[in-house]
């Protein structure tokens, strides 16, 4: 890894760390990873847009003598008028064209592949055929097709209001909470993975791109002095940090 | 303050210095954890290892950085196996952050493609891969959904030229590709709404085979689109990545993420259920005393 590198991936693990350390408290280095993230964020995407869309889109038909895209520059220009108070309803109209369009694209198809295949689907033959599928955990199986099909109709009966959640259909519409609950449940789950996912990904970073490549690129073995190191060095950061939340969950004033 | 209130009131912080002491030390440790595949994951990897040599995968890198670490193993998988079996890819991305991704991605499929590797007993010899041969990068367009549809004509609607400025039609890969008819598939990897627009303007427009794969937070959501047919693979979260992994017999990042995820969800379910244990706890005996 030559200097320059090692230099900028010093920093990505710096303000890496910086970010991390907002899970203790707000501090000086959080903010300042923070804005440094917004601004580049914001000026990488200005840039592109640019580049990609108004210069090669507008700009250039313009000088390759497209005239009438002037019209849709000129609907853009109107946009801006959404800064004056006396002129902000000029903007409605390229507002009206643009959520016009995009209501006439958006809703055929999103009825069609959100609303109506997704009915059908539920309400498709179970594959008795292939009833249990390569197991029980199948979800193409037929048996998931059955708690589909069930648990879909049980979910919909909890929203049914018009009738009293007593006897047999309560008990069937207690049975959608609890579907209800396993869905949530499984999104939850996939949450805590995703959010693992995260900090993995960040720990690879420190441990193998910054620490073992920055001082060790020729090293080809996976259990490195400089990993050891690397180890030691966060333990000792993890080690003052617990240190630092035992002070203070001591103080008198956080002793309930 | 008595044991139960203080097993539901944990400062979070200790749940946080936890996690990190775990996480970070799983990785001192080096051992194997079994990984399942599901049918869902299988499916993509089923369907691109029967593709023939020469045939055509949409890879959408359609995620920002803060998805990479769900994401970014996916995609590498996907391109080695593509690659490997000598079938050409036509990478774009609608994620205004992705383009920089995956010209580092190319670069990196590009240098691992130069040694020979054995997969499943096949030893595929290195080879060089050629930009506008075995892979076009379109580049990014704003506005993911008028591109899916403009792309369902034709690629040079809205990509005249690809990422590096020159234009599709000079590209010997892209003679008599015109639209998605000319794909074998297409495969989204997507971190956000994209996918949604994927399945809607792009699979339920143009009745191309799709297969998606989503971060975690959003994986549970499109099984639906599965039993429905209008999606036929789904990869979600690391979980999904490290199955591709094991399929392919090219174990990378995911496989050696999974083996960290055992140990901290082992943390977080023993904090959920401590916090269970007050609470039930704690309203008996609150009922007890009549509170």
């Amino acid at each position: 890894m030559d200097f320059e590198t090692f230099l900028w991936t010093t920093f990505a693990a710096f303000v890496t760390l910086a970010i991390f350390s907002f899970l203790y408290k707000d501090n000086p280095f959080y903010k300042f990873a923070e804005h440094l993230m917004v601004g580049t964020a914001t000026g990488y995407f200005s840039v592109l847009l640019w580049h990609n869309n108004l210069y090669p889109n507008l700009f250039q038909k313009l000088a390759d003598g497209v005239w009438w895209y002037l019209v849709p520059g000129f609907l853009g220009l109107l946009m801006w008028t959404r800064f004056s108070k006396k002129y902000s309803w000029v903007s409605r109209w390229p507002m009206a064209l643009y959520i016009g369009i995009s209501a006439g694209l958006a809703i055929p198809l999103e009825m069609s592949n959100r609303v109506i295949k997704q009915m059908h689907a539920m309400m498709s033959d179970v594959s008795w055929g292939s009833f249990f599928g390569s197991g029980i955990f199948d979800s193409q199986s037929g048996l998931s097709d059955l708690i589909i099909l069930i648990g879909a109709l049980a979910a919909l009966a909890y929203f049914f209001f018009s009738k009293a959640h007593t006897g047999a259909f309560g008990g069937f519409a207690k049975f959608g909470i609890w579907v209800l609950m396993i869905g949530f449940g499984a999104s939850f789950g996939y949450t805590v993975m995703a959010r693992i996912s995260l900090f993995i990904d960040r720990v690879q970073f420190l441990q193998k791109t910054w620490i073992y490549n920055a001082f060790d690129s020729s090293a080809a073995g996976y259990h490195s002095g400089y990993q050891v190191a690397f180890f030691v060095v966060v333990l000792a950061i993890l080690a003052y940090i617990a240190r630092e939340i035992w002070v203070h969950l001591r103080k008198p004033e956080n002793i309930s | 303050m008595n044991i139960f209130e203080k097993m539901m009131s944990i400062d979070r912080r200790w749940v946080f210095l936890l996690l990190a002491v775990v996480v970070i030390g799983t990785y001192a440790v080096s051992f194997e954890i079994p990984i399942r595949v599901n049918s869902e994951v299988r499916n993509i990897y089923e369907f691109i290892d029967k593709l023939q040599p020469g045939e055509i995968v949409y890879l959408g890198v359609d995620y920002d950085p803060s998805n990479q670490a769900e994401l970014h193993p996916m995609a590498y998988a996907v391109m080695e196996h593509c690659f490997r079996k000598k079938l050409k890819i036509i990478f774009c991305t609608l994620s205004q952050y992705g383009p920089g991704m995956v010209d580092g991605a190319i670069k990196d499929i590009t240098d691992s493609m130069r040694v020979e590797k054995t997969y499943h007993g096949v030893t595929y010899p290195g080879r060089e891969l050629v930009n506008g041969e075995d892979y076009v990068f379109l580049g990014y367009k704003a506005y993911f959904a008028l591109q899916i549809l403009a792309m369902g004509q034709n690629f040079r609607l809205p990509f005249p030229v690809d990422y590096y400025g020159r234009p599709l039609d000079e590209r010997p890969m892209m003679k008599g590709v015109m639209n998605y008819k000319q794909v074998a598939c297409v495969v989204a990897l997507s971190g956000g709404n994209i996918t949604e627009a994927w399945i809607s303007y792009g699979q339920g427009r143009f009745n191309f085979p799709l297969a998606l794969g989503t971060t975690g937070v959003m994986a549970a959501d499109y099984y639906p689109y599965l039993n429905s047919g209008q999606v036929f693979g789904l990869m979600g979260g690391l979980l999904g990545a490290a199955q591709y992994e094991k399929l392919s017999d090219n174990p990378g990042p995911a496989i050696d993420g999974m083996r960290v995820q055992v140990f901290a969800h082992i943390v977080i379910i023993v904090f959920i259920i401590i916090g269970n244990i007050g609470y039930f706890t704690e309203r008996r005996r609150r009922a007890k005393e009549g509170r």
